[in-house]
């Protein structure tokens, strides 16, 4: 009996409104949807936790204020001082990532993050963002970033092209780290899920992989939303505190 | 028999799914509420808190970090390389040398991310930036 597995499937772009503007294609597709339904849920969840506000929270009121309270400490502790102005973008972030990974989570959805065009438009906005965050800040002393101090000159020949090298890459590190993960992940559950769909009886094994493989998912979802927000919060304090 | 068993749990987890290795660390979250209170606590009078060095290096968020930092840096950094020989036709020399250059700054980004995110890009040692705080304050931080 063959297996049919394609663990790759679940990752098809399907267009479901088909647009076109002149020869750009903008369709609505399932990874737009999906968008859609990440951000209408964020927003739906801050409605609902501020809409009456009280003293003593109710449920919705304390989940939205411990995400709030969260990403602030998040920003306050590694961004640095003078950061705040920053907090709705990281919030905003680290929200999208969240609900988008633990949304593709729920079967038959799409994950949003395992495209890595997504990841990486997302960490081009921040890398884009934070480098003009440090040269409105600085001006040209920012090009200082990438000079070590107390450095003798010969070795700034090789020691400037590695930091530029190391500052350059830094969207590519934040988008693979993030795609790659979320990725691997679901294709693992796919691939574990043809197993215990083709091998009758003995689906039990692979069906109890998969129960330990959700639970990990679920980490990881969490984990790499928390892991691109506070690395952006880095990158702002590099931007926002040279001296 | 039952001999070769105990010697595997504590590796293999790790070894058998690499992808996934970083579930061992606990999860960031799990120390929420005792970490709002710390950071209510320190919010009032210090204008510029220290970045949370020792949650993130104990946090899984360093694990995930660093993993990828190295060979990203390389990756990119060879292709790079390959791009510009292309264009200039330097051929094979612009790879060779970035290819160097990409592990330096791979290993440069794994060492900032181990050794402190208290270095920036420039690695300037933090201290000097925050104005005279010494950094030994905050290395005992939590324990206070």
């Amino acid at each position: 009996m063959a297996l049919e597995i394609q663990p790759l499937e679940q990752f098809t772009i399907e267009r479901l409104i088909p647009l076109h503007i002149g020869r750009l294609d903008v369709s609505y597709t399932n990874s737009a949807l999906f968008m859609t339904i990440a951000v209408v849920l964020i927003t739906a969840l801050m409605l609902l936790g501020t809409r009456r506000a009280a003293l003593v929270p109710g449920r919705w009121q304390s989940v939205a204020e411990m995400m709030y309270e969260f990403v602030a400490d998040m920003v306050d502790t590694n961004a640095g001082h003078g950061a705040r102005d920053f907090f709705p973008f990281v919030f905003t972030l680290f929200l999208f990532i969240l609900f988008s990974n633990l949304l593709g989570l729920i079967p038959y959805s799409f994950t949003v993050t395992s495209h890595i065009i997504v990841t990486f438009a997302l960490a081009a906005i921040v890398f884009i963002g934070v480098t003009i965050v440090g040269i409105v800040r600085h001006g040209w002393h920012f090009l200082r970033l990438f000079v070590p101090e107390g450095v003798p000159i010969v070795l700034l020949f090789l020691l400037v092209p590695i930091e530029l090298l190391s500052y350059f890459i830094r969207p590519f590190t934040l988008s693979i780290r993030l795609f790659a993960n979320m990725l691997a992940g679901h294709t693992m559950l796919a691939i574990f899920g043809g197993f215990a769909a083709g091998v009758g009886l003995l689906a039990f094994f692979p069906l109890a992989i998969n129960i330990a493989l959700v639970g990990l998912e679920l980490l990881v979802a969490v984990l790499q939303a928390y892991v691109f927000a506070i690395l952006t919060c880095l990158y702002l304090r590099d931007a926002l505190h040279l001296h | 028999m039952v001999r070769a068993v105990p010697a595997m749990p504590a590796g293999m987890s790790g070894i058998a799914l690499p992808d996934m290795s970083e579930s061992g660390p606990p999860d960031p979250l799990a120390r929420l509420g005792e970490r709002l209170d710390k950071a209510r606590a320190r919010r009032n009078g210090k204008p510029m808190p220290e970045p949370d060095n020792a949650d993130l290096q104990r946090g899984a968020g360093l694990g995930f970090r660093i993993g990828i930092e190295f060979v990203v840096a390389i990756v990119i950094a060879t292709g790079l390389g390959w791009a510009l020989d292309r264009w200039l036709g330097t051929r094979p020399w612009g790879t060779i040398v970035l290819f160097f250059l990409g592990v330096g700054a791979g290993m440069l980004s794994v060492y900032r991310a181990v050794a402190g995110i208290r270095m920036p890009v420039g690695s300037r040692p933090l201290d000097k930036i925050d104005s005279g705080r010494k950094p030994k304050d905050d290395w005992d931080d939590d324990e206070a």
